[in-house]
Order: C-alpha cells, then sequence, then structure tokens
C-alpha cells in the first residue's frame, strides 16, 4: 500500500515534509528570483484583468512576440534533449547515457510543462483552451491543432518516463513496476510526437509566407526545427548537465561524476555531426533559394553571423575540442550553439518575422519579467524535485533487488 | 521470443493511438472550388470615396462610428474598432479611391490555421469568426496574408474583429451586406462569384481605357470572394501584390500530410532498432539497469 510504504509512517506526514524547504534560503539565486516572480505575477494580474495590450507591445501586424517566440518555439527546441538522450538509451540501448536520463527527462517535462502554461498566458480568450481537445471542434487541418495535441500527449508521455523516480520518492514497490514497465512504450510514443511536432513548431510559420525574411523562410524550416532540436537539447544536457555538476554535487556518486566525462564526449560528436548535417542543409537552401542578392543587406549580415558564428563555429569547436579532449571547449561550444538556437527561432519568429514593417516589435520590459518568472518558477521547480527524488542521486536499494529478482525470474523462464 | 506478450500488447495500443490521431490529421484542406460562393465587386473607378460603407458598417456591426473624413491623416488600416475603410490614392490616373476589408478567401488560410475552427468559411463564401469556440491564440492573423481578423488587445475578453460580409445579421436572411445596400455609387455589387466575374471582364472589356486589365481577387491566393476592379495597376492603390496565387493552406498541406506516415512508421522502426540493438542477457526491466 501507497500510504504506509514509507517505513509505516502516514504518506500525509510523509508529504508536508517534504514540501518544507530544504536548504540555505539565502542565496544568489533566490534573491534574484524571488522578487522577479513576484513582479512576474503581479503583470499576469494585470494583463489578464485589463488585457494582453497592457503589457505587451503586440500589434495588429505582429500578434506573436516574445511569449510564442521565445518562451515556446526556442524553449520546446531545448527540451529536445530528452526525446534523443531516451532514443539513445532506451531504442539504441547505450547504457553510457543511462545516468543523465531522469535529470533530461525531468528537464524536458518541466520546459514542456512551464512553456504550455506560458502559452496560456497568451491566448486571449483561455477558457476555450480544452475545446481543440474536448470538444466537437477539431480543426484538423491546423498545425497548430497538432502541435497542441502533440504537446499535451507528450508532456503525459515524458510524465510516464519520470513517473518511476516519483514512484521510489514515495516509496510505492508496486506502482513503480507497473510504471517501469511502461517506460519503453512511452518512449516510442514520445520520440514519435517529438519528431513531429519539434518541426510541427516551423510548420506554423509555412503559412506566412511573405511575411518572414525569404533567408528565413523556406518549405524546409520544419525540417531545419527539427535538426536543429537535436543539437539544441543535447547543448542544453551539456550545459545543464555542467550547472548540476556543481551545485547538487551532493547528489552525484562517484561512479557518475567519472562517467560524466565520457558522456560529455559523447554528446559532443553528436553535436558535431548533426551541426555539420544542419548547416549543409540550410546552405542547400540558401543556393537553391537564389538569395544572394540578399547577402548584401543587413539582415543579409545578420544571417551569416548567425550561420557562421553560432552554426559553423560552434561545429569546428566541437570537432576540435573531442578531439582534443577538452572538456571546457565542449560546454564553449555548446553554449555558443545554444545561442545559435535562440538566434535562429528568433529571427524566424520575430526578427525576421515583418522585417519590412517601418515600426519593428521590441518586447516590453513587462514581457521580459513575465517570461523570466515562467523561467524561474521552472527552475524552483526543478531544484524542489531535484532535491527529494533519486533523479541524480541513486535509486533506493529497494529498487535494484526487484531488478535482480526479475532477472533472475526472467532468466528461469528462458532456461524452461 | 524476446518481446513479451504484455510489452507486445502495449506497444500495439500505443501504435493503435497514434494511427487514431494521424487519421484525423490527414484531413488537410478540402478544395471547396465545386460550390458556388457568393461575394462582392467592387468597383475602385465607382467609387467616390464618401466612406458611407464605413458608417454602414459600423452601425450595422455596433462598432464606434469612424472618424470625419477632415480629421484623417495618411493611410488608414482596418483595425479592431473598423471593420472596413476606405483610403485615397494620387495614381497616375489622379484620385482613386480604394475600399479595404476582409477578401473572404475561397481557401481561408485563417480557417485552416484555426484549431477550433472559429474561424470558418460558410458554403455560401462569407468567412466568419465564433467566439464560443476562438481561444484567442491569433494564429489566423500569423497566417491572413491580408492582414485582416483584428484582435482587441485591451479587453479581458477580447474578440477578432474582422468583416463577416453580414453573414449572420443580414445575408443569411436574404438581405445585402450593409455596405453593399447603402452604396450610393453602386460601386459595389453581391452576387455570386461566378457572375461577379463575368460583370467584371463586361466592364473591362467594354471599357478598355477606363479599366486596368486584371480583376484582383481572382487568382490572389486561390481566388477571394472580394473582387476588385480599379483604373490603375493594383500596386498603386496599396493592394498587397506580392500575394501568391495559389491557396495558402496548400503551403502547410505537404507537412500535414506527412505525419499519418510518420506515426505509422517510426514507432514500427524505433522497436525493430530497440529490438536489434538489445544485450542478448538482459531482457528485463529496461528502466534500470
Amino acid at each position: 500500500m501507497i500510504a504506509t510504504d514509507n517505513d509505516g509512517q502516514p504518506i500525509w506526514r510523509f508529504l508536508l515534509r517534504e514540501f518544507k524547504p530544504k536548504g540555505k534560503i539565502l542565496t544568489p539565486f533566490n534573491i534574484i528570483s524571488v522578487p522577479i516572480i513576484i513582479l512576474g505575477v503581479i503583470l499576469i494580474g494585470f494583463r489578464f484583468w485589463k488585457g494582453i495590450g497592457a503589457i505587451t507591445n503586440l500589434s495588429q501586424e505582429i500578434p506573436w512576440g516574445l511569449w510564442i517566440g521565445f518562451d515556446v518555439v526556442t524553449g520546446v527546441a531545448f527540451a529536445g534533449g530528452a526525446y534523443v538522450i531516451t532514443f539513445m538509451v532506451y531504442i539504441l540501448n547505450m547504457h553510457k547515457y543511462h545516468s543523465i536520463v531522469r535529470v533530461t527527462v525531468l528537464n524536458g517535462f518541466l520546459a514542456y510543462l512551464f512553456y504550455a502554461g506560458a502559452l496560456l498566458l497568451d491566448l486571449g480568450r483561455p477558457w476555450n483552451v480544452i475545446n481543440p481537445i474536448i470538444g466537437n471542434n477539431f480543426g484538423v487541418s491546423s498545425v497548430l491543432f497538432l502541435v497542441a495535441w502533440h504537446f499535451l500527449l507528450y508532456m503525459i508521455a515524458q510524465l510516464i518516463e519520470f513517473s518511476p523516480a516519483i514512484a521510489e520518492w514515495l516509496g510505492a514497490r508496486r506502482a513503480h513496476k507497473i510504471l517501469s514497465g511502461m517506460t519503453l512504450a512511452a518512449v516510442i510514443f514520445g520520440i514519435t510526437l517529438s519528431m513531429l511536432h519539434q518541426s510541427g513548431l516551423g510548420a506554423l510559420y509555412l503559412m506566412a509566407k511573405e511575411k518572414i525574411h525569404p533567408l528565413w523562410y523556406s518549405e524546409f524550416i520544419p525540417v531545419m526545427f527539427f535538426v536543429s532540436s537535436i543539437f539544441a537539447g543535447l547543448s542544453m544536457v551539456i550545459f545543464e548537465g555542467s550547472i548540476s555538476h556543481k551545485v547538487f554535487s551532493d547528489q552525484i556518486s562517484t561512479k557518475s561524476h567519472q562517467s560524466q566525462r565520457g558522456i560529455i564526449h559523447g554528446l559532443a560528436k553528436i553535436c558535431t555531426g548533426t551541426l555539420f548535417a544542419y548547416f549543409f542543409l540550410q546552405m542547400l537552401v540558401f543556393i537553391h533559394g537564389k538569395h544572394w542578392d540578399l547577402i548584401n543587406t543587413p539582415m543579409g549580415y545578420w544571417y551569416l553571423v548567425e550561420m557562421i558564428g553560432f552554426v559553423l563555429l560552434p561545429m569546428m569547436l566541437f570537432f576540435y575540442s573531442y578531439r582534443t579532449n577538452s572538456i571546457l571547449l565542449i560546454r564553449v561550444a555548446a553554449i555558443l550553439t545554444m545561442i545559435g538556437v535562440v538566434l535562429n527561432r528568433l529571427n524566424v519568429t520575430i526578427i525576421g518575422f515583418r522585417w519590412d514593417m517601418p515600426v519593428r516589435y521590441v518586447p516590453s520590459w513587462m514581457e521580459i519579467v513575465v517570461t523570466l518568472t515562467v523561467l524561474f518558477t521552472e527552475i524552483w521547480i526543478f531544484r524542489w524535485v531535484i532535491n527529494r527524488m533519486p533523479v541524480l542521486r541513486e535509486s533506493p536499494n529497494w529498487v535494484n533487488e526487484e531488478n535482480k529478482s526479475q532477472t533472475a525470474l526472467a532468466d528461469d523462464h528462458r532456461r524452461a | 521470443m524476446d518481446l513479451h506478450r504484455r510489452d507486445f500488447f502495449k506497444v500495439l495500443g500505443a501504435t493503435g493511438i497514434t494511427l487514431a490521431v494521424g487519421k484525423e490529421l490527414n484531413a488537410a484542406p478540402k478544395s471547396k472550388n465545386e460550390m458556388e460562393f457568393h461575394g462582392v465587386l467592387y468597383d475602385s473607378a465607382r467609387c467616390t470615396g464618401c466612406r458611407g460603407c464605413e458608417y454602414d458598417c459600423a452601425e450595422a456591426n455596433n462598432l464606434p462610428e469612424p472618424i470625419p473624413t477632415k480629421q484623417i491623416k495618411g493611410l488608414r488600416k482596418t483595425d479592431e474598432a473598423r471593420r472596413t475603410v476606405v483610403n485615397e490614392f494620387n495614381t497616375s490616373k489622379g484620385k482613386v479611391y480604394s475600399k479595404m476589408q476582409c477578401m473572404h478567401c475561397n481557401e481561408p488560410a485563417c480557417a485552416s490555421a484555426c484549431l477550433t475552427q472559429a474561424m470558418s468559411k460558410t458554403k455560401d463564401g462569407p468567412v466568419i469568426w465564433r467566439g464560443d469556440k476562438c481561444m484567442g491564440c491569433r494564429y489566423c492573423m500569423v497566417s491572413c496574408p491580408f492582414d485582416m481578423p483584428k484582435f482587441e488587445y485591451h479587453s479581458p475578453n477580447p474578440k477578432i474583429q474582422k468583416c463577416t460580409m453580414c453573414f449572420d445579421t443580414r445575408v443569411q436572411k436574404g438581405e445585402l451586406p450593409a455596405c453593399v445596400e447603402n452604396c450610393p455609387n453602386e460601386a459595389l455589387t453581391f452576387g455570386s462569384r461566378r457572375e461577379l466575374i463575368q460583370e467584371a471582364r463586361r466592364r473591362i472589356y467594354e471599357k478598355p481605357d477606363l479599366y486596368f486589365d486584371q480583376i484582383y481577387g481572382e487568382h490572389e491566393a486561390g481566388g477571394t470572394c472580394w473582387l476588385y476592379i480599379s483604373p490603375v495597376p493594383f500596386s498603386e492603390i496599396g493592394m498587397n501584390t506580392s500575394i501568391q496565387k495559389a491557396s495558402y493552406p496548400e503551403l502547410t498541406k505537404g507537412f500535414l500530410y506527412t505525419v499519418p506516415s510518420v506515426f505509422v512508421l517510426v514507432p514500427a522502426l524505433l522497436l525493430g532498432v530497440q529490438q536489434a540493438t538489445k544485450k542478448e542477457n538482459s531482457t528485463t526491466d529496461i528502466e534500470n539497469e
């Protein structure tokens, strides 16, 4: 029984204890994030009272701004690490990467949860948000319909992938067994969903053909978004891993600390490969688009900055750094790649969107504060989970015992 | 047999669900060419810029009264408080007026973009907006090549404002749209799209010196229910001439068509790879190695 599993004490007392803060309260992160979150919550209240225009700089010509272009489109690209890592570990059976699965899936799940939540802030009539999910109002010809469904289904798939950690935290052994058994199906389902909605986020912009600068618009936006989500996600894994290993070093076993180097090296190789594929694709699209005349314009220079400075350069840096065995350079390359992905997503959704308008969209400070609020709240929840559930640290002993007994059973079964 | 029966059913179930979802997405924008749409022909050569249609539109749709002509400076656009505007242009043939409103595309980008069918193309032709379905995502605004849906940014219960060709209030009852009915110069003609194109051709043919030889809206964005004829090229009266001839929903069709195949093929492939790469002697629990 779940209610008495934690050494016989009632579950509510256990939960109550777990909800109390652990660790120091006056950390630099807390001191910065708490005022911003409070301000953000006030602004969100204001937005629901006075309308979206009260705190954003959106206009009739530019209906999607920072909250969609950065929070949703860019955030989801960075959450791509979860499907790549689960693919490597569960489908390709690369056990080397097993120790980072949980933290990556947790990161992905929270990213989706919060960015889909940010989407609600941007909806003018959020009370109708269930219409495409439940009702008779299926707009099946809409790419956004596909993206909305995929967000929902993928969040469920990721929750299932992560659920064994929750079961271990609660000490729910039977639930753990059932949930672990669902992992493979959730992973397969999740990878398929990810391929489609990562590209779907790009496909959203296909109908805005004349509105996006031709250097960023092509019918291949969906493919570009999908390929770039691979190295965006992995760079995020490298970046987040470096921070987690410092901040949560007490959680991590010496074994994991040692294997981290190997993991980062492997990821750097994959990043090099996918960055090369992406760069090659971009060049093909550029040459076929016959946009040579546009290169010698301000937007053209900006395009070159993105392609050379934040695709080609990090690719070479990744290559060089895994050849020379330098973790530091890999981290630098990961950060450059991440900047490149942010640039690319913003170029499609904001900077290159209506680039010819006399009045350009620049997000208001209030939009930025709300974005930071979403981000900081996510980090708070992330930290809360890491400090309680076996995400970075080892699973409790009973999990290993259970596995051993199952292996023995299966062996008996096979021999019989 | 490495794949346990239960695992097999789980994967089968997941594939089944994906198939069911995948199939629905297959319903891509339908071509509705076979139906007879109604529309309006706007003859810019007949329009005297009296702006009567602006006032009639505001009255018919409970919008604030338009500003007097004296206060107008420069070009105006439609917005959340006015569904139509008439602008004055200094062209190669002198002053020419042009009325702006939703074009009511044959295959509207906004309706295909809408994930709740709040924007919808009626079988009579008008493209309408339904507040009980709309969630205010503004994807219609991103998609519309004419930038016609307008959003009430300063309302906690915002609506999308755009011309509905007076579908609910008048056209459905057999009446003419407010602007058409009251136009003193007969610059606006309501009728079936086919008849309007014939009428437009007739006018251009009979007075080739007066008209520029093109019907704007005949092919733009796959054809629109509002049709324009004008004495000058349409770029001179502020019309967007970079609009593509094919319909806009065509642009996402290719992507949406790949969805069902991905949903069928990828899970099968993934399961195959998973089975092929797993070690012989570790058949059990993949969650905890």
